[in-house]
């Protein structure tokens, strides 16, 4: 069972003290990345989606706490002390961020920043890391690497930092890549570049977990999808099922609110009425039950748990009937 | 976009070269530089003769008694000791920087850098030094380790720092927020790595011109220190003594006080555009 999971979150908590008393970003979850699968997390912005996988490489804001447990190859992430992570990051998981004209630091040779960690580790010799670095390059599908090695990021493109950022990840030889919305500050057709180059990876037997809001994102490379709200995750389900039949209101509304190409110009487009609770805001049942229309009594009394059954999960009191189509 | 883009810190120099102002201001130092190292050799004066020729002592600048720019109230060579100020002076200013440059630098991105308990602990120690009264702090080391010039580029390092800490750390809590500082520690590269690699070289912008600023305060000081008696001791000079000394007799021997301030005057002026200069030319976005 341990040699089936790698990365394995189980009730992770995460909370910001603030002035006006803590928050909770993550209120308990639990999830398994699977080696070799490619999961995605979906989620609003403020659903914590972000804040989850950030705790687990330590990389919280200083005024947040993580509690709980998240276990990478069976050994604990959280409390591991900034020691203990260092062991951890970098060897075993890589990090692609959300904004990539912030991701390099300027005034280095996209080469250098590529081969520092190997150096600094001495695993490498220089000419050897040169060569890794420039087939990493290459696999990511950036032109020209040798010219690319020896400019500065600002010389690059957006999407062409991105895939750097990528590569520079990959450089340690991780057993997991952890991309936060590595997409979002791209234009559609880099988007749907750099996406290729993850599927790619994610071929080669790479695991890959993919935190965005963008469903179509999801649809085109994800194995399993996570989705998120308030914190906690209300549906797992492989990618197929969860778009054909949504079990939680929420995935469901999600779907129905994508924009498509039958819209007659003119028509509204769908949206989910109302707000995500506020971060401060006193949950009482299932955090979802004020903008669900199928919401009952219970709804608003009892938060549902994640409830498991034939290799998906819903966290619904009352969840869509299978079959429901999109 | 080019195909090789040299070196950072190459293209930064070609950069420099490119801006007029910045070149000029750095040949106006080489050439002060040079004269104020080789006009005492040249010259058939000392820094301490006093020549007895002369009356009144005080004479004005002229060639046929070979004192181009005068004499002082004593009737010392007036251009001798511009020049041995001058060398003074630099030398404070580049060495006192130096030691304030190294000390601010490191303890300000450590402290900004690292954060939390640890940065309140560091500002505390930089609080708690801005408190005591510097004057005091010199008195106390002058008395202790008697008088010397070291002393006084340790002593005025030892107080500008903390300006330096100050900057250097608020620029290191803003650099740490960006996602090329997570990049780089979830990459588990170590924190003495990260500040020296990811945090130090991209607040250089800041610190070359706050250190371009802090030059005219070093020299300014040192001049302050000299009136009272603690910098450095006749007959050796800087130009901030020459300078007082020369406003006292402003009225009756203008050169006295002209002579100086156009000495030390050129060199705040040449310093603020090499520091401009370089400001604009470490900037990798610049092109």
């Amino acid at each position: 069972m341990a040699e089936a999971v790698l990365l394995s979150l189980d009730g992770l908590r995460v909370s910001f003290d603030t002035e006006q008393g803590p928050v909770q970003a993550v209120r308990g979850v639990s999830l398994e990345v699977r080696p070799g699968e490619c999961l995605a997390v979906v989620g609003e912005s403020g659903s914590g989606k972000s804040q989850l996988f950030l705790a687990c490489l330590g990389l919280l804001a200083a005024n947040g706490r993580a509690e709980g447990s998240a276990r990478l190859q069976g050994e604990q992430l959280i409390g591991a002390g900034e020691r203990g992570l260092a062991v951890l990051r970098g060897a075993r998981v890589g990090l692609v961020s959300q904004d990539p004209m912030n991701a390099l630091t300027p005034h280095l040779r996209v080469g250098e920043q590529l081969m520092e960690f190997v150096l600094d580790r001495g695993r490498m010799k220089r000419p050897e890391a040169r060569i890794r670095a420039l087939q990493l390059m290459e696999s990511v599908g950036i032109r020209d690497p040798e010219t690319r090695f020896d400019q500065y990021p600002h010389e690059l493109s957006g999407g062409q930092r991105q895939r750097v950022a990528i590569a520079m990840a990959l450089m340690p030889g991780p057993a997991l890549l952890i991309a936060d919305e590595p997409t979002t500050a791209l234009d559609v057709t880099v988007q749907a570049q750099v996406l290729d180059v993850l599927r790619r990876l994610r071929e080669q037997g790479l695991t890959i977990v993919l935190i965005t809001h963008d469903l179509g994102v999801v649809a085109g490379i994800a194995d399993r999808v996570a989705v998120m709200y308030a914190g906690a995750v209300v549906e797992v389900a492989a990618t197929g099922q969860l778009f054909s039949m949504p079990r939680h209101p929420y995935t469901a509304a999600l779907l129905e609110a994508i924009p498509r190409l039958d819209t007659k110009p003119g028509d509204r487009l769908v949206h989910i009425e109302g707000q995500p609770p506020r971060p401060h805001e006193r949950l009482q049942g299932c955090p979802f039950a004020p903008r669900c229309a199928l919401a009952q009594g219970r709804c608003r009394e009892s938060e549902p748990g994640l409830d498991w059954s034939g290799g998906r999960a819903s966290a619904c009191h009352a969840p869509l009937p299978g079959g429901w189509a999109a | 976009m080019t195909d090789a883009s040299p070196g950072i810190y190459a293209a930064a120099w070609r950069r420099l070269g490119r801006n007029r102002a910045a070149v000029a201001a750095l040949v106006a130092l080489a050439v002060l530089v040079v004269v104020s190292m080789a006009g005492p050799v040249v010259s058939s004066f000392s820094i301490d003769h006093v020549d007895w020729s002369l009356s009144p002592l005080a004479s004005p600048p002229g060639l046929a008694n070979g004192h181009w720019l005068g004499t002082d109230g004593n009737g010392r060579d007036l251009f001798v000791r511009v020049c041995a100020g001058t060398q003074v002076s630099l030398l404070v200013a580049l060495l006192a920087t130096a030691v304030s440059l190294l000390i601010g630098v490191a303890w300000g991105a450590t402290a900004g850098y690292l954060g939390g308990r640890v940065d309140g602990w560091m500002m505390r120690v930089v609080d708690v030094l801005y408190a005591l009264p510097y004057m005091f702090f010199v008195i106390i080391l002058t008395v202790v380790f008697g008088r010397s010039l070291l002393l006084i580029f340790l002593a005025i390092g030892a107080v500008g720092w903390l300006t330096m800490a100050r900057i250097v750390r608020g620029q290191s809590l803003a650099l740490r927020q960006q996602a090329f500082v997570d990049a780089a520690i979830t990459l588990g590269l170590p924190a003495r790595r990260i500040i020296a690699r990811h945090i130090v070289p991209n607040v250089i912008g800041t610190v070359v011109v706050y250190a371009t600023l802090t030059v005219p305060q070093v020299i300014l000081f040192e001049s302050f220190l000299s009136f009272l008696g603690l910098g450095v001791q006749e007959p050796l000079t800087s130009l901030g003594r020459l300078v007082a000394e020369g406003a006292l007799e402003m009225e009756a021997a203008p050169w006295q006080l002209l002579a100086p301030s156009a000495a030390l005057a050129l060199i705040l002026l040449c310093l603020n555009f090499v520091g401009d200069g370089l400001r604009d030319a470490l900037d990798p976005r610049q092109r």
